[in-house]
C-alpha cells in the first residue's frame, strides 16, 4: 500500500512509493502483452474521470488503464459540465461524491484544483494535470521508462529541454527524478526557465550542445505555438536553431543519448521527426507505459494489496 | 578630408605614443607593413618605408563609438555606412557600432546580414547592433540568437524606448544566452509626454513642453533592477541627468555587468543654449541643466561612465529648418567629438588626464562590446588615430564629412584635433 490517500503530485512524495509504483506497472506491463489484456483487480470499483480541460492521450491511457482492470468508469468533461450553467466547483465535486464513487482522476487548468477537490470529497483523487503545477502520473511514466532502459534510476543523468516555465511536467519529473537520486539538468530559452528553480536542486545551462554531451536521455517538451505569439519565443527557426534536436545536432556528438517526449510532439520545432522516429527515442514505450503505471497508480490507490501478490 | 590608400611600408614617427590598453605613454616610432601593425616604440627603419612625421602629435589606438545611426537601409538621403564612415574617419573612429532603428529596422538575421556584408566595402569597422523588438514594435522578442550569428554585437530600440517593463524583462532573460549588452532608450513616454526639451526653469521662460529628468531616471532605475535580478548585461545610453547618474552609481556597486554611456553634448552644453531655439539642439534625451552636465563630469572622472558615444543622428536640412516642435530629435557628432570632450574633460574643467580620456573613447567602448583592444600587438591591423591634443579650432560646415549637416557646434572653438586616422588600410587626412 502507498502512504498517501491521494496523487495530489509528486513533490515529497516517498522514493519508496514511487519505486512500488514502478514495480507494480512492470508488472502490469505484462499484462499489455498478453492476448487478453484484462485483469479483475478494480472489478465493482467506480472511477470518474473529471476532465476540466482538453487532453486526448492522459484521458484515453487513463480510461484504458481502468477497462484493463475491469473498473466502473464514467466521464465527465467541462464541455458538458454544469460548471458551464454556473454551478460552483464545489456543488459539482460534493454532487459526484454522492453518487458513491471510489476514486477520481482529475485534470484542471489551475494549480491546486485537485488539492481544493480532496477537500469536499472522500474519494480518492489522482492528478492527472494541474495547469502549469504537476502531472504526476506523466512523471511516473516518464521514470519508468527510464528505469526500464537503463536497469535503474539512481545515479542517471538526465536533461529537460524546452519551456520549463508553463510546464507540469517538467515540475512532476524534476520532483520525481530528484527524490530517485537522478542528476537533473534544465535546458531552454532562459526567459522560459524561472530564476528560482535552481532552489529544487537542478541544474541550469542554457546551452544544449552541452547538455547533450553531459545527459544519459533528454526529455524533450513540447514548445506550445501559443507562446510563439506572446512574444516568449521569438521564431520556430530561431528555436530550431538554438533548441532543436534536430539530426544534425545529434550527429555532432559521438554519444548517443535516450530521447523521450510526453507528447504531443511539434515535428520540426523541438524535435526533427527523423529523431523522433529514431532507435534513439523511446517515445512509444513511454506511452505504452504510460497505460501500465497509471494501471499500477489506480491499482495502488484503489484497492490493490500489494504488487507482489496481485501478479503472481 | 583626403583619404588614401596606405603605404605597403609606412612610419609614423616622432610622436608621442599612448597606448590606453596598456597604461603606457612613450616616444618613439610605429611602423606599419601591409596595413598591419609591425612594430611600436623603437623601430628598425625599414627601407624605404614612406614617413609621416607626427612631432608634437599623439599617435594611439582609432576611436569606437558605441552608438552611431548611419540611417541605411532606408533613409539614405541622411546618411549611408559609406558616408558614415567618412564622418568617424574625420573624426578618428575606426570602428563604429550602428543602431537598428532603420527603415526597414535591423530586426531579423537577414538584416544584420546585410549590414555585415555592405560594411566590408567600408573603410572602417561598422558592427551591427540588433532591433529587441520586432519592428521596434515593443511586443515580440526578435532572433536574438541567430542575429548574434549573423554578426549582432548587441541589442537595442534605440529611438524608442521599451516600455513595456515585462518585455523588458523577457529581452534581458534572453539575452543572457548571448551574453550580449542590452541598450535601453531609457524615457517613460508618458512622462516625456510631449516634451522637446529639458523640463526646468528654461522650457518654462520659453514656453516649450518640457521632458523631465525623471522621465529617463525611472526607467534607468527599472532596467538596473531587471538587469540584476536576470544576470544580463545592462548598457545604459545617453546618460543625461544627474539622477540617472546617482542610480548607475549605486547599482555598480552590487553588479559590475553594468555599463553606461554619454554623449560629448551632454557634457558640453546645458539647457540655456536652447535659448537660441537652434533646433540642432533638440535631441533625445534632451540636454539638461548645468548641474545635470556637472554630474556627468563627475561621472565620467569617477567611473560611473564607461565611455563616450557620439549618438551621431543625422538628419535631413528639412528635418531641421522648421519650428522646433516639428523638428526631427538628434545630431551628428562624429566629427566634433574629440575636440568637444577634450575641451571640457582635459583642458577647460576637468583635469582629466588625456590617457584617460582616450581610454574612454578607444579600450572601454571595446572592452563593454568584447572587440580586440590591445591594438598595439603586432600583426593587428591598424587601427590609429593621430591627435593634436592642444590645437584650438574653430568648427565649421567645412569640418562636416557626414552626408547630413545638422551639428550645433558651429562657431564653437573646440580643443584637440584629430589629424589623421588610419583604419583598413586607408589613411585619412583632416
Amino acid at each position: 500500500m502507498l502512504q498517501q490517500k491521494h496523487l495530489l503530485g509528486l513533490e515529497g512524495y516517498p522514493s519508496e512509493d514511487i519505486q512500488s509504483i514502478i514495480d507494480t506497472a512492470f508488472n502490469f506491463r505484462e499484462v499489455l502483452d498478453r492476448p487478453i489484456k484484462k485483469v479483475p483487480s478494480l472489478q465493482g470499483v467506480t472511477i470518474v474521470n473529471l476532465f476540466f480541460e482538453n487532453s486526448t492521450r492522459t484521458r484515453i491511457s487513463f480510461e484504458l488503464a481502468q477497462k484493463r482492470l475491469s473498473a466502473d468508469t464514467v466521464n465527465f468533461s467541462s464541455s458538458s459540465s454544469s460548471l458551464k450553467k454556473g454551478e460552483s466547483f464545489k456543488d459539482t465535486a460534493q454532487n459526484i461524491e454522492a453518487m458513491k464513487i471510489d476514486a477520481t482522476v482529475m485534470r484542471h487548468p489551475t494549480p491546486g484544483a485537485p488539492q481544493h477537490l480532496t477537500e469536499f470529497i472522500d474519494a480518492v483523487v489522482i492528478n492527472a494535470g494541474d495547469g502549469t503545477h504537476e502531472h504526476p502520473t506523466q512523471a511516473i511514466l516518464d521514470m519508468m521508462s527510464l528505469h526500464e532502459k537503463f536497469g535503474k534510476l539512481k545515479g542517471l543523468k538526465v536533461g529537460i529541454l524546452g519551456d520549463i516555465s508553463h510546464s507540469r511536467v517538467a515540475l512532476s519529473n524534476i520532483y520525481g527524478l530528484i527524490t530517485m537520486g537522478v542528476e537533473v539538468t534544465l535546458c531552454g530559452p532562459p526567459n522560459l526557465i524561472p530564476p528560482f528553480i535552481r532552489n529544487l536542486g537542478v541544474n541550469v545551462n542554457y546551452n544544449v550542445d552541452e547538455v547533450i554531451e553531459w545527459a544519459d536521455a533528454l526529455n524533450v517538451l513540447r514548445i506550445q505555438r501559443e507562446r510563439m505569439g506572446l512574444g516568449l519565443v521569438p521564431s520556430i527557426r530561431e528555436y530550431r536553431a538554438m533548441f532543436g534536436i534536430t539530426k544534425e545536432r545529434l550527429d555532432h556528438h559521438k554519444k548517443e543519448i535516450v530521447i523521450m517526449h510526453p507528447g504531443p510532439m511539434n515535428r520540426g520545432v523541438e524535435i526533427d521527426g527523423s529523431v523522433a522516429d529514431s532507435d534513439q527515442a523511446i517515445i512509444l514505450d513511454q506511452v505504452l507505459n504510460g497505460v501500465a503505471s497509471r494501471m499500477a497508480i489506480l491499482y495502488l490507490l484503489c484497492g490493490g494489496k500489494s504488487s507482489e501478490k496481485e501478479e503472481s | 578630408m583626403k583619404i588614401e590608400k596606405l603605404a605597403k611600408d609606412l612610419l609614423l614617427i616622432n610622436g608621442k605614443i599612448i597606448d590606453p590598453h596598456n597604461r603606457k605613454t612613450f616616444d618613439g616610432d610605429v611602423w606599419l607593413k601591409n596595413g598591419k601593425i609591425a612594430g611600436v616604440g623603437d623601430v628598425n627603419t625599414p627601407k624605404g618605408a614612406e614617413k609621416i612625421d607626427c612631432s608634437g602629435k599623439v599617435i594611439t589606438h582609432g576611436f569606437c563609438d558605441l552608438h552611431v545611426h548611419f540611417r541605411e537601409p532606408g533613409r539614405e538621403d541622411k546618411e549611408t555606412l559609406k558616408t558614415g564612415s567618412r564622418a568617424a574617419l574625420a573624426g578618428g573612429f575606426t570602428r563604429v557600432c550602428v543602431m537598428p532603428n532603420t527603415h526597414p529596422p535591423l530586426d531579423t538575421p537577414e538584416s544584420i546580414n546585410f549590414i555585415r556584408e555592405k560594411a566590408q566595402e567600408c573603410p572602417i569597422h561598422i558592427h551591427p547592433i540588433g532591433a529587441v523588438t520586432k519592428s521596434q514594435g515593443g511586443n515580440d522578442i526578435t532572433e536574438m540568437g541567430l542575429m548574434h550569428r549573423e554578426g549582432a554585437v548587441a541589442f537595442s530600440d534605440d529611438g524608442i524606448p521599451i516600455q513595456d517593463g515585462a518585455m523588458m524583462r523577457i529581452a534581458l532573460e534572453y539575452s543572457t544566452l548571448m551574453n550580449v549588452p542590452v541598450i535601453n532608450h531609457a524615457e517613460d513616454e508618458c512622462l516625456r509626454a510631449e516634451g522637446v526639451m529639458n523640463e526646468g526653469i528654461v522650457s518654462n521662460h520659453l514656453g516649450l513642453p518640457g521632458n523631465p529628468d525623471f522621465a529617463e531616471s525611472t526607467m534607468v532605475h527599472r532596467d538596473l533592477e531587471l538587469a540584476k535580478f536576470t544576470g544580463a548585461r545592462l548598457h545604459v545610453p545617453h546618460v543625461s541627468s544627474a539622477k540617472s547618474v546617482q542610480h548607475i552609481r549605486g547599482m555598480k556597486k552590487i553588479n559590475e555587468k553594468v555599463t553606461a554611456e554619454v554623449t560629448p553634448h551632454h557634457l558640453y552644453f546645458n539647457d540655456e543654449s536652447l535659448r537660441s531655439f537652434d533646433t540642432n539642439l533638440k535631441v533625445a534625451p534632451p540636454i539638461r541643466t548645468e548641474q545635470d552636465r556637472k554630474a556627468l563630469l563627475e561621472a565620467v572622472k569617477d567611473g560611473t561612465i564607461d565611455c563616450i558615444a557620439t549618438d551621431h543622428a543625422p538628419h535631413t536640412i528639412e528635418d531641421k529648418e522648421t519650428t522646433f516642435d516639428l523638428a526631427s530629435f538628434g545630431m551628428i557628432g562624429l566629427e566634433s567629438c574629440f575636440g568637444a570632450v577634450c575641451k571640457v574633460l582635459v583642458v577647460n574643467e576637468m583635469a582629466i588626464a588625456l590617457e584617460e580620456l582616450i581610454r574612454l573613447l578607444t579600450v572601454k567602448p571595446r572592452n563593454i562590446m568584447g572587440f580586440e583592444a590591445d591594438l598595439f600587438q603586432v600583426g593587428i591591423p591598424a587601427e590609429i588615430a593621430i591627435l593634436d591634443p592642444t590645437k584650438d579650432w574653430v568648427f565649421d560646415s567645412t569640418h562636416v564629412q557626414s552626408r547630413s549637416v545638422n551639428s550645433p557646434y558651429y562657431g564653437e572653438t573646440l580643443t584637440g584635433r584629430v589629424e589623421m586616422t588610419i583604419s583598413r588600410g586607408y589613411i585619412a587626412s583632416n
